[in-house]
């Protein structure tokens, strides 16, 4: 008997296939055209072949931006990941509280990014700004507009307000699923808080911590809007970070092939760098 | 040793979880808490450790009052029915733990956690760790590490109900032989009466926050003090109905009677609620005074080596508990005789009539 070929499947398949088309294919497609193109206009295009990732990889402009996005990214970890533990270890675990707690830390996760940035930018400017004019009242000579090391503090702090809320969530939610039980056996075995964070707490936490430094190394590393409303990338390029740098390129200059070039690499280190990520602190549950 | 709780009770937020508890356990049994979630058996658990601070009341441990005595300094071992263990440490780290908060030597750890691996067949899992071992071993190892220290009251919190059944009759066999040699009150907590039948001892029954009864277990099992303590120490549980004794006959509704013979003729005459467990109603003509009994088939469920059927007696739901395969149609009628020699009477107040 001849099996019967039913092709309705297809069907089925098929509006995933035309949502992931239009969401990531296509788009991902056409900045791939772009990469290997050049154009001066008129929507003419000639052939570029690897020109353009040759440029950008050999361009120390592409290499600055990076750096500066790297220490941006691994600063802002380095503060927010233990930052937020220690607040969702201090958090209360039952009682009215709670909602209060949970709902304080995610205001700032509610707020609108450009929002965010506006809001910083007024607060921190020296003259009117509550926090510039506070801290040029204590003495400290702080410019976020004109001096370099006051623009990075500004962007951190800011950073740190807005998302630290998300590591607090995540490792609160890690640290409620614990079991009371094995607070009271840590009791038994007489283990002061030290070694209970140490050797229950932490290790319970250690999949949603995973999650919350992918989510934030990925969010940090793509971050836009909130430094382009505050500095702007400035004073000079000192905050220009990979994503405004592009779009200085993109529509700034509209170097169309060098910006699509550029993209695919910032793409490329990303999804590198959350797999080593990924690879390292999964590492020993794989053991 | 001994642990002697007077007077406890635990109140939170205005909810007695807890009433006033009197009890004197003692080394070398079992003592089996036994009693529904929620009874309190958990909470009671963490008052005798120093866990749950207690309402009132006193808790006295070889005599010497340790009411307020922090929970490290108590030596106490507890084991709970979610397998806890240090989730990054080995097995061996795990046993090891507790002796190595209390400073012992470092051959002597060792000599004693491999002792401990030996006994509860931990031996080749040693270099593991938790989350690589199935659910027995697990629970295996937060017992060896309960048992590693010597001390002086284990508590056991249901450790065998998240087992599957052929780890958990093998458990049943080996915790009497752990515990057997050593010099400490060991505390049970269970929701199965057959686990406090098999473990003997001493059994306290809980009911809501009571102690019901307290004594040898199989003195609780045969002449339970009242109904619940009854009904908590039954599984299926006890079937019930209310009687008439007029003269030297015990009337059950309109049809059913009996003798009532020996002790029983002094009762006075009067309402009374009669227990009987299910396996003293049976399809075979059993017991002393097997009596006729019958009511339409609700539910059969057949083991093989035993069949149970739930029928309606006179508007009682009640369970029998045969030998061997007996099939019964839903909703047919079912003729079985219940050994009525066996039965308990109950006054209007609920407490055992004394015979």
């Amino acid at each position: 008997m001849a099996k019967t070929e039913n092709q309705k499947a297809w069907f089925f398949v098929l509006p995933v296939l035309i949502l992931v088309a239009f969401n990531a294919i296509i788009p991902l497609m056409t900045v791939v055209n772009y990469s290997v193109q050049e154009t001066f206009g008129n929507n003419d295009f000639f052939w570029a072949g690897v020109v353009w990732f040759e440029e950008i990889l050999h361009s120390s402009r592409f290499h600055d931006s990076l750096m500066r996005q790297l220490t941006f990214t691994f600063t802002i970890l380095a503060i927010e990941i233990p930052l937020g533990v220690i607040i969702a270890l201090a958090m209360p675990r039952k009682g009215p509280w709670v909602p209060v707690c949970l709902i304080l830390m995610s205001l700032p996760l509610l707020i609108p990014w450009n929002v965010v940035g506006a809001m910083w930018n007024i607060f921190a400017l020296p003259d009117i700004g509550m926090l510039g004019r506070m801290l040029n009242e204590m003495g400290f000579d702080y410019n976020f507009t004109r001096q370099v090391g006051d623009a990075w503090f500004t962007l951190i702090l800011m950073d740190v307000w807005h998302w630290t809320s998300l590591v607090v969530l995540l490792a609160y939610a890690g640290l409620v699923s614990i079991p009371d039980a094995y607070y009271q056996a840590a009791k038994i075995d007489g283990a002061n808080s030290l070694s209970i964070f140490r050797y229950i707490q932490l290790p319970k936490m250690k999949r949603v911590l995973t999650i919350a430094v992918l989510l934030r190394f990925m969010d940090s590393f793509n971050i836009y809007t909130e430094p382009f409303v505050l500095t702007g990338g400035g004073p000079g390029n000192s905050t220009t970070l990979l994503s405004i740098d592009l779009v200085k390129i993109a529509l700034g200059q509209f170097d169309l092939g060098p910006a699509a070039a550029m993209s695919l690499i910032y793409f490329l280190v990303i999804l590198l760098l959350s797999w080593v990520f990924y690879t390292l602190m999964m590492r020993n549950e794989e053991q | 040793m001994s642990l002697e709780l007077k007077g406890v009770s635990k109140q939170v937020d205005g909810e007695t979880h807890i009433y006033p508890t009197d009890l004197k356990l003692e080394t070398g049994s079992f003592n089996m808490l036994l009693g529904t979630t929620g009874s309190g058996k958990t909470t009671l658990m963490q008052i005798m450790a120093g866990l749950e601070p207690v309402s009132s009341g006193q808790i006295f441990f070889n005599g010497a009052d340790v009411t307020g005595v922090p929970v490290q300094k108590r030596n106490v071992s507890m084991v709970y029915q979610q397998f806890i263990n240090y989730p990054n440490f080995t097995v061996f780290e795990n046993i090891a733990s507790p002796l190595r908060v209390a400073k012992v030597p470092e051959a002597e750890i060792k000599r004693r956690v491999d002792e401990m691996a030996e006994l509860m067949k931990l031996g080749p899992m040693l270099q593991r760790r938790p989350s690589e071992l199935s659910g027995g071993q697990q629970q295996r190892t937060a017992m060896a590490r309960a048992l590693v220290k010597d001390s002086s009251l284990v508590l056991l919190d249901e450790p065998l109900a998240n087992l599957d059944f052929k780890l958990r009759e093998e458990l049943r066999d080996e915790l009497p032989k752990l515990i057997a040699k050593r010099n400490c009150v060991v505390v049970y907590a269970t929701t199965e009466p057959i686990e406090a039948l098999l473990f003997a001892g001493h059994t306290a029954t809980l009911h809501q926050g009571r102690v019901t009864q307290f004594g040898p277990t199989s003195d609780i099992y045969r002449t339970p003090k009242d109904l619940i303590s009854a009904k908590v120490f039954s599984e299926p549980p006890i079937n019930t109905a209310k009687v008439v004794k007029e003269g030297n006959v015990i009337k059950l509704g309109s049809d059913i009677k009996w003798e009532a013979k020996g002790n029983l003729s002094n009762m006075k005459d009067g309402q009374y609620t009669f227990g009987i467990r299910p396996h003293h109603v049976t399809a075979q003509e059993l017991g002393e005074q097997a009596i006729k009994v019958e009511g339409s088939v609700q539910i059969t469920e057949i083991s093989g080596s035993e069949s149970v059927v739930h029928f309606n007696m006179h508007g009682n739901s009640w369970v029998s508990q045969s030998h061997g395969v007996q099939y019964h149609d839903v909703g047919s009628v079912a003729h079985l005789f219940a050994d009525v020699s066996q039965g308990l009477y109950f006054d209007d107040k609920d407490q055992l009539v004394s015979l």
